[in-house]
Order: structure tokens, then C-alpha cells, then sequence
């Protein structure tokens, strides 16, 4: 409805209302394959390059203090320890203790890297476009959280871990089916659902929200008559704050994203659910 | 328009929950890349770093400690050399001090010995001349005597027994009267 509407409208106002193709640009190469290449598949190929050229670098500081015997670090290294930290002690070592979090901190870290190095391309000029805005990313990473808390439940408790998910002790046996059916769709279902969908929904909303503002501002300094330019001002502003606001909310779902695949291989690990 | 709708029907067929092909194998690409080098590359480097960093800490406030309990040790040491040095100079100067009195008292003896001697010997000396005085005295007092007499009775009592007798119980009376002045003196 939204599309047809908003379709109709462009062709003669000039105004460009965002809709659900913003997220599917056209396809640049390797069209009908597997690995097409479009405009958002290369941003994600772009933030995979960065990530790994800052963390090479990183990586190249700490073998060096460790040849030279330098144990001070530089502002350079000291940025990236911080980074690192802020997964491994306020996330990992947090919910999972010490040995259980250097256990899943590669998975944890790359998680919250990877979400949040593809979260802010969405407000940086000339990406304009969240790498995670489509599900195949965060499908992918919420696979690899459920098949991490799943694995994680196995080694640790054998198949009894499937009981212990799903049927809570202390209650009572005439509540057992519902409570068993309850579980078994929060635990295996519903969790790597929402984990994939909150992070896609937050990245869609937020650059539909952006183009809304920036793309009415345009119109409103380009197109409208005499005073309707000065809601542009407001627009324009609109669309500031609510960048602003993106990169709050491209920190959180990353924190948000480790936080809870934590807290699922957690929950697995404990003895009672 | 017509264009338009039909263009928005297939898009509309785009549901934003189910991925492309292309999207899961590029997510996947970007998922395994990243993964492994967060795994093999940065993670280990920089639990390496943590690690040497913690253990070069601890060393080094152990070597601090070290080095601490050794100069306590060493200043401990140093006091208790000076302690002994003055308790040493104190005995010392506390010896010096009474063989100081001591030998003064031996020279005040000696002194005092030397005294007593030179006076003994000064009063030996006084009396061996007075004993020589008196006996040259007595031995003149006689021939002085007889001599005064001659002349004041006629100068022939010279060879005289009698006159010889007579000075000798002169002079004996003389001797024993002198004896006993001498015995009142004391």
C-alpha cells in the first residue's frame, strides 16, 4: 500500500518517499547468481576490509609490544584494547565468568564487531545504508548464536540439556505440557527469530526514518513554494538528531546482540533453567 | 501508472524477512571471514599481550619488593654497626677515662713516697749533724771548761786526777739534766 502510494506520488511532486526497495539497489554484478554483488553487499565487503585493516593493525602493536617487551601502550593500541575489553570483560567475563568466556569470546567478539561495524555504515556519508538492513546478516549471526548456545548446552550436559531447556523443575505436573510447549518455542524458536529480527527491524526503521527526514528536507528547500521551505529547517533538524540517534542505536544493537547470545549460551550452561 | 502498479506489485513480492541467495552467501563470507580472524589473529595476540602485561606488573612489584626489603635489611645493618661503633667508643673512652685516674693516683703516690723519703732522709740528716754537733760540743765544752777553770784557779789543774773527775761528774750531771729537759720538751 505504502509502495503504490508513495509510487504515485513521486511522479509528480518529485518528493522520494522511502520504501521497502531502498534495501533491495540494483544488482551489479554476477546477476542470477548466488554471489550477486549489489550496492549493500559491497558496503558489507567494505566494512570487512576496515575491520580487518583497524584490527591488523591492532593485532601488528600488540605482537610488537610483545617483541619489544614494551608493556605501555600507545593511544592507537590502548583505542583497541578498550574496544576488545569492553566485549571481553563487560560481556564475556560478566555473564560467563573467566574460563567460560575466553571459551566463546571469538564468536562474542566477532559478533559485536561485525553488527556494529555493519550498524553505522548507516549514517556515514556516502553509505547511507546499514550492512545489517538486510536479514541475510543478521539471519547468519543469529544462526551462529543458536547453534553456539545449542553446542555449548550439549558439551555440558550431554542430551539432557534439552530437558533441562524445556522442563523447569519446581513445576507442577499439571502445568508441564504448557510450560513444556512455552519453553520449547521461547528457547529454540523464538530466540534466534527475534535475535535476527530486532537487529533488521532497528537498522530498516532507522533508515527509513533517515530518508524520510533528509529527503523531505530536499524537497522542502527545492521543491515547495515560499514559506512551506522553512519546514525543510525542521526536517533538516529532524534528521540530525535522529542521525545522532542511529549512532546510539547502531552501538546498542550490537551490545544488545552480544549481550543476549551471552546470556543464551549462559542460560545453557547453568545447571538449573 | 499502470506501469507503476505493476512495478510495485513485484516489488511488493520483496518480503524484508527472507533473504536473497546472494545475501545469505555474502553474509556468510563476511560471518567466516570476520570470525576467523577475530579467532586466530586478534584475539590470541591480545590475550597474549594481557597476559605478558599482568606478568610484567607482578614482576616488577615483586622485583620493587625486593629491592625494598633489601635496603631495610642493609639500613638495619648500617644501625646496628653505628650502635655497636658508639658503644664501642663509649667503653673505650669510659677505660681511658679511670686508667687516666689510675695512673694520677699512682704519680700522687709516688710523689707522696718521694716526699716522705726525701723528708725521712732530710731528717736522718738533721740529726746525724746534730749528734756530730753535740759530741763535738761536748768533747770542746770540756777542754773550754778546764781551760776557764786553770785560769780562774791558778793553772795547775791541767794533769790533775782530780780535776779530770770532777768535769767528767760536771758533765754527766750536765748530760742527765739536759736528758731530762729534753724528756719535758716532748
Amino acid at each position: 500500500m505504502l509502495v503504490t502510494a508513495s509510487s504515485s506520488g513521486e511522479s509528480d511532486s518529485g518528493f522520494h518517499a522511502p520504501s521497502i526497495d531502498e534495501f533491495y539497489p540494483e544488482i551489479i554484478a554476477f546477476d542470477g547468481t548466488p554471489f550477486a554483488l549489489n550496492r549493500i553487499m559491497l558496503i558489507r565487503l567494505i566494512v570487512v576490509a576496515a575491520l580487518i585493516i583497524l584490527f591488523w593493525l591492532v593485532s601488528n602493536k600488540f605482537k610488537k609490544a610483545s617483541v619489544t617487551q614494551n608493556f605501555v601502550p600507545g593511544r592507537f593500541q590502548l583505542m583497541g584494547e578498550i574496544a576488545l575489553n569492553f566485549v571481553r570483560s563487560n560481556i564475556a567475563h560478566e555473564q560467563l565468568g573467566k574460563k567460560d568466556g575466553d571459551r566463546f569470546l571469538p564468536l562474542l567478539t566477532t559478533i559485536f564487531f561485525t553488527v556494529f561495524g555493519m550498524n553505522i555504515t548507516g549514517i556515514i556519508p556516502g553509505f547511507n545504508i546499514a550492512g545489517t538492513s538486510v536479514i541475510g546478516l543478521p539471519i547468519v549471526l543469529a544462526l551462529a548464536a543458536y547453534v553456539t548456545f545449542i553446542y555449548a548446552g550439549v558439551k555440558h550436559h550431554g542430551i539432557k540439556f534439552f530437558k533441562i531447556a524445556t522442563v523447569p523443575s519446581g513445576v507442577p505436573a499439571a502445568f508441564l505440557p504448557l510450560v513444556f510447549v512455552i519453553e520449547l518455542l521461547s528457547t529454540f524458536i523464538l530466540r534466534p527469530v527475534t535475535l535476527a529480527l530486532r537487529l533488521t527491524m532497528n537498522m530498516i526503521a532507522g533508515h527509513l526514518l533517515l530518508v524520510l527526514c533528509f529527503s523531505a528536507t530536499w524537497f522542502f528547500f527545492f521543491s515547495a513554494d515560499g514559506w512551506f521551505k522553512l519546514f525543510g529547517a525542521g526536517t533538516f533538524l529532524f534528521g540530525f538528531v535522529f542521525t545522532l540517534f542511529e549512532l546510539l542505536v547502531a552501538f546498542l544493537q550490537a551490545y544488545v546482540f552480544t549481550l543476549l547470545t551471552t546470556v543464551y549460551i549462559q542460560l545453557s550452561l547453568a545447571d538449573d533453567h | 501508472m499502470i506501469t507503476n502498479i505493476v512495478l510495485a506489485a513485484a516489488e511488493a513480492t520483496k518480503n524484508p524477512l527472507l533473504p536473497e541467495n546472494y545475501d545469505l552467501f555474502w553474509s556468510s563470507v563476511v560471518f567466516v571471514i570476520l570470525l576467523t580472524f577475530f579467532w586466530f589473529k586478534v584475539l590470541p595476540g591480545f590475550k597474549k599481550t594481557l597476559d605478558e602485561r599482568t606478568e610484567a606488573i607482578e614482576g616488577r612489584l615483586a622485583a620493587a619488593e625486593r629491592a625494598q626489603a633489601q635496603v631495610a635489611e642493609k639500613t638495619a645493618e648500617i644501625e646496628k654497626a653505628q650502635e655497636n661503633s658508639r658503644a664501642e667508643a663509649a667503653s673505650i673512652r669510659e677505660a681511658a677515662r679511670a686508667e687516666g685516674v689510675a695512673i694520677l693516683a699512682e704519680l700522687k703516690e709516688q710523689a707522696n713516697q718521694e716526699a716522705a723519703r726525701i723528708t725521712a732522709t732530710a731528717k736522718a740528716q738533721i740529726e746525724a749533724e746534730r749528734q756530730a754537733a753535740l759530741v763535738s760540743l761536748r768533747a770542746e765544752v770540756g777542754t773550754l771548761a778546764i781551760d776557764l777553770a786553770s785560769q780562774v784557779v791558778g793553772a795547775s789543774l791541767k794533769n790533775d786526777k782530780v780535776a779530770s773527775g770532777v768535769v767528767d761528774s760536771f758533765l754527766a750531771e750536765l748530760e742527765s739534766s739536759e736528758k731530762a729537759s729534753k724528756g719535758k720538751g716532748k
